[in-house]
C-alpha cells in the first residue's frame, strides 16, 4: 500500500454547496465546470436547447446541475446532486444541495460526506436567516473548512465596501460557531469574476479565485487519525482447500493505524488477541490505515460477528447504554420522547427508546429553545435515547464514523434522523 | 502514463465496503452483468473484496438478444472462472409471453423492454439486491441517484422521496416485495473507470480496443451495422477502424472512429473527448428527461 501511494498523485476533495434559492448556486457550479471545460460538448447542446426552450436568455448554466424533470420546471434543486470533475490538481466531488428550508435534510446528508462547505451569499441581501442555517449545519457536522462566495458582486457595482461589510458580519457569525478555517471571496458566478479566471472589475482583492483556492486549500484527513477503529462489516470464510482455516475480519478502518502484531481487544466481548495479517486480495499488509478497505486475520480463533468493533488495546472507545446526542430529524411525524428506533452506527445495529428531549436549537438565532420542544421534520435537536445493549461509540468531533448514527423508524424502514454523539 | 493512485484507493475503498455492505444487508444477491466495462469492474471489485472466499453474488444478464457476440463468450467464461452462478434472462421470451410489446420503426429498440424483463427476474427469483454498474457522472438523473437506492414492489424509483444517506452508514431495510439497486461506483467517472482498469490490469473484451467494424451513422452517432438493424437508404454502410466506448444493447451503442490499441491510449483519448459516453447512447438521446422516465419504471 505504502509504494502504491507514493506515486504521487492526485487527491480527492469532497465539498458541499449551499445556498439560499436565487443565490446562483447552480449557477456557480455551472460556471466552474464550464470554465474548466468539465462539460462535454453534448452536454452543452442541451443546455442551449433548453435555455431556449424555456424561453431563457442566454445560456442558463443552472440547468446542467438541475437534472430531474420537476426541478427544471420549477426551477429550483430538489434533491442532493453529486458533481464530479479534475483538474489537473485535484478530483472534486461537489454534493449540490438545494437551499429550501424544507429541504434541510438534504444539506445535513451533502454535509456529511464533505471535507469544506461553500456557502453562497447575495451581495445584495448579506446574510439572511439561512446563512445561519447552512454555517450552523455545517459547524455542527464538523466540517472544519467554509468559504462563503460572496456572489452577484456585478449587482452592486462590485463594490469592495459591500464585500467588507458581509465578511464582517460573516465574522461575527464564524466567531460564534467556532468554525476553525473560513475564507471569503467576491465573485460573479453569472459573468465568471473569480470563478475560474481573476475578476478585472474588483482589482481590490487580493485573495484565490474560488477554483484555485478549492485546488490548493489544505484539508487535513487527519480528522479520524489518532485511535484505531475497525467496525466489523462482514467475516469472510472462504472453507477451500488452499484457505481453509482462514477467517478474515472485513471492514473499513475508521480511525487510526493498524499493524501487524498489535494487540487488539474485540468489543463488546472484550476478547483480546493479536493481528495475524492485514489482506487485500492476495497482498499482505504490513499496515493500514483510516479509510483502507481490509481483511485483518487474528492469532486466536475468537467469536467475532458484524457490528463488533475491533481496537487497539491502548484505545478504547467509550461505551454505554445512555447517550447524549444532537440529531437532524427528517420524518413528516414529529419526534416523541418514548418513542422507539432502531439506530445503526456504523455497521452495528440496536434498538433505543427517545429518554428525553432536551432542546431545540432555533437556528434562526442560534439559541436553545428549551420550551417549545417539539421536533418537526428539519428540526435540530439535542436528546437522550437509551439503547437496548450497551454500546460502543467515540464522541462525533473525535471520529466522525464511531461517532455518528442514523435512526431507522421500524414500521416504515426509513432513515428518520441523523445523529452526532457528543462527548458524554 | 501517470495514475493518480490517491483518489483511485479512495473509490476503491469506498466501493469495497458498498459491496460487503450488500453482503451482510441482504439475501438474494445480484450484479446486473452486461459485459460492459463498469459491470467487469464491478465483478473485479467483489472478487477484492470477499477475497480469498468466493464472492456472495450471481451474476445476472438482461439479455436484448443484440448482443456483441464476443461479449457472450466472455460472459460465460468470467462466469466459469469465479465459480458463480450466471443467470440469463431474455428480452425475448418478455416479448413472446406478451409481457412487453417489441418497439418497430427504424429506431426500434430493446433497451427500453428490458426493464420489465429485469423487473420479472427480480420477483421471481426473489432478488432482494441487484449491484448496477450505474454511475453518476454519467447522466443528470443519475447525479441524484443514492448507493442504496429503494424500489418499491412495482420496482419503480421515486426520486422526489429518496431516504437520506449520510457518512458512510447504508439503511437497506425494506418491506415484503420491495428491493434494492446498489451502485457501488457511484462516485467514479469514466476516467476513474479507465484508470482503474489500467492500474489493476483488468482484461475487457476487445470490443473496447481499436477493430474493423462496419458502421453506419445516425443523428450524428456512429453505430455498428448488425444484420437486424434496419438503416435508412441514405445511410450509407461503411468499414472503420471503431471501439466501443460502452457495450450494451448493439441498437443504441454508439462506437467511436479510433486506432487506440492499449489501455494507455485509451485513457489519453478520455481524457482528451469532449463529448460524454452517453452522447453515443441513443437511447438517451430520444428526450431529455429519457434516463429519469426509464429509471422510474425500473430501468437500472
Amino acid at each position: 500500500m505504502k509504494t502504491n501511494r507514493e506515486i504521487k498523485n492526485k487527491s480527492l476533495l469532497r465539498f458541499t454547496t449551499a445556498g439560499s434559492v436565487d443565490d446562483g448556486k447552480s449557477t456557480l457550479i455551472g460556471r466552474l465546470l464550464y470554465d474548466s471545460k468539465s462539460i462535454f460538448e453534448d452536454q452543452m447542446d442541451h443546455i442551449v436547447e433548453s435555455s431556449k426552450r424555456l424561453g431563457k436568455e442566454g445560456i442558463d448554466l443552472s440547468l446542467l446541475t438541475d437534472g430531474l424533470r420537476a426541478e427544471r420546471e420549477q426551477g429550483i434543486t430538489i434533491d442532493v446532486a453529486y458533481r464530479y470533475f479534475a483538474t489537473p490538481a485535484r478530483k472534486f466531488i461537489i454534493a449540490d444541495t438545494p437551499g429550501h428550508i424544507q429541504y434541510t435534510r438534504n444539506m445535513v446528508t451533502g454535509a456529511s460526506t464533505a471535507d469544506l462547505a461553500v456557502i453562497l451569499i447575495d451581495a445584495r441581501k448579506g446574510v439572511l436567516e439561512q446563512t445561519l442555517r447552512h454555517s450552523y449545519i455545517a459547524s455542527l457536522l464538523d466540517i472544519r473548512h467554509i468559504v462563503f462566495c460572496i456572489n452577484k458582486m456585478d449587482m452592486v457595482n462590485y463594490s469592495e465596501e459591500v464585500f467588507v461589510n458581509i465578511r464582517n458580519d460573516l465574522g461575527v457569525l464564524a466567531g460564534k460557531l467556532k468554525i476553525e478555517n473560513v475564507y471569503y471571496i467576491p465573485i460573479s458566478a453569472k459573468l465568471g469574476d473569480n470563478v475560474v479566471e481573476p475578476s478585472e472589475k474588483m482589482e481590490w482583492y487580493e485573495g484565490r479565485t474560488f477554483l484555485r483556492f478549492i485546488e490548493t486549500v489544505e484539508i487535513e484527513k487527519t480528522k479520524n487519525s489518532s485511535e484505531p477503529r475497525l467496525p466489523v462489516q462482514t467475516i469472510i470464510r472462504p472453507l477451500s482447500d488452499e484457505y481453509h482455516d482462514y477467517r478474515g475480519y472485513a471492514g473499513r478502518i475508521a480511525g487510526g493505524t493498524f499493524r501487524k502484531g498489535d494487540t487488539v481487544t474485540v468489543l463488546p466481548s472484550m476478547s483480546r488477541s493479536r493481528i495475524s495479517g492485514i489482506d487485500v486480495m492476495g497482498k499482505n499488509l504490513s499496515e493500514a490505515s483510516a479509510g483502507d478497505s481490509v481483511s485483518i486475520t487474528l492469532e486466536d480463533q475468537i467469536d467475532i460477528g458484524r457490528g463488533d468493533l475491533i481496537v487497539r488495546d491502548d484505545k478504547l472507545p467509550q461505551s454505554g447504554q445512555d447517550i447524549s446526542l444532537m440529531i437532524c430529524w427528517f420524518n413528516e411525524k414529529p419526534l416523541k420522547a418514548g418513542g422507539r428506533y432502531l439506530v445503526r452506527l456504523n455497521t452495528n445495529e440496536i434498538e433505543c427508546i427517545v429518554k428525553t428531549i432536551n432542546y431545540r436549537m432555533n437556528i434562526d438565532s442560534l439559541e436553545r429553545d428549551y420550551e417549545n420542544i417539539t421536533i418537526n421534520m428539519n428540526d435540530i435537536a439535542n436528546i437522550n435515547i437509551r439503547t437496548s445493549k450497551p454500546f460502543f461509540f467515540d464522541a462525533y468531533r473525535k471520529n466522525n464514523i464511531t461517532g455518528s448514527l442514523i435512526f431507522i423508524d421500524p414500521g416504515t424502514k426509513k432513515t428518520v434522523a441523523a445523529g452526532m454523539i457528543q462527548e458524554q | 502514463m501517470k495514475i493518480n493512485n490517491e483518489h483511485l484507493k479512495e473509490l476503491e475503498d469506498e466501493a469495497i465496503f458498498v459491496m460487503r455492505e450488500v453482503a451482510a444487508q441482504f439475501e438474494k444477491k445480484v450484479i446486473l452483468f452486461s459485459g460492459g466495462k463498469d459491470s467487469i469492474v464491478l465483478v473485479h471489485l467483489a472478487r477484492k473484496a470477499f477475497w480469498p472466499a468466493k464472492m456472495p453474488f450471481s451474476l445476472m444478464h438482461i439479455d436484448t438478444g443484440h448482443n456483441f457476440e464476443e461479449t457472450l463468450t466472455f460472459r460465460d467464461n468470467l462466469a466459469k472462472e469465479l465459480g458463480v452462478e450466471l443467470i440469463v434472462r431474455l428480452v425475448q421470451d418478455s416479448i413472446d409471453q406478451g409481457r412487453v410489446s417489441e418497439e418497430t420503426g427504424i429506431n426500434a429498440s430493446r433497451n427500453k423492454a428490458q426493464s420489465v424483463t429485469l423487473l420479472d427476474a427480480i420477483e421471481d427469483l426473489k432478488i432482494d439486491v441487484a449491484i448496477g454498474g450505474g454511475r453518476r457522472d454519467e447522466e443528470k438523473a443519475r447525479a441524484k441517484e443514492r448507493f442504496f437506492s429503494h424500489r418499491n414492489e412495482f420496482g419503480q424509483w421515486d426520486p422526489k422521496n429518496q431516504r437520506p444517506e449520510l457518512w458512510n452508514i447504508f439503511n437497506g431495510h425494506k418491506n415484503f416485495g420491495e428491493h434494492f439497486r446498489v451502485f457501488p461506483i457511484s462516485n467514479w467517472t469514466e476516467l476513474d473507470v479507465w484508470q482503474y482498469i489500467m492500474s489493476e490490469n483488468i482484461i475487457l473484451p476487445h470490443l473496447y480496443y481499436t477493430h474493423r467494424r462496419r458502421i453506419f451513422q445516425r443523428n450524428g452517432v456512429y453505430l455498428a451495422w448488425a444484420p437486424f438493424m434496419m438503416t435508412k437508404p441514405s445511410e450509407m454502410v461503411f468499414e472503420a477502424d471503431v471501439r466501443c466506448r460502452t457495450i450494451g444493447d448493439i441498437t443504441c451503442t454508439g462506437v467511436t472512429l479510433s486506432k487506440a490499441e492499449s489501455l494507455e491510449e485509451i485513457v489519453s483519448e478520455i481524457a482528451a473527448t469532449r463529448v460524454t459516453e452517453r452522447g453515443g447512447r441513443y437511447d438517451d438521446r430520444r428526450s431529455e428527461a429519457a434516463m429519469e422516465d426509464r429509471k422510474k419504471e425500473g430501468y437500472f
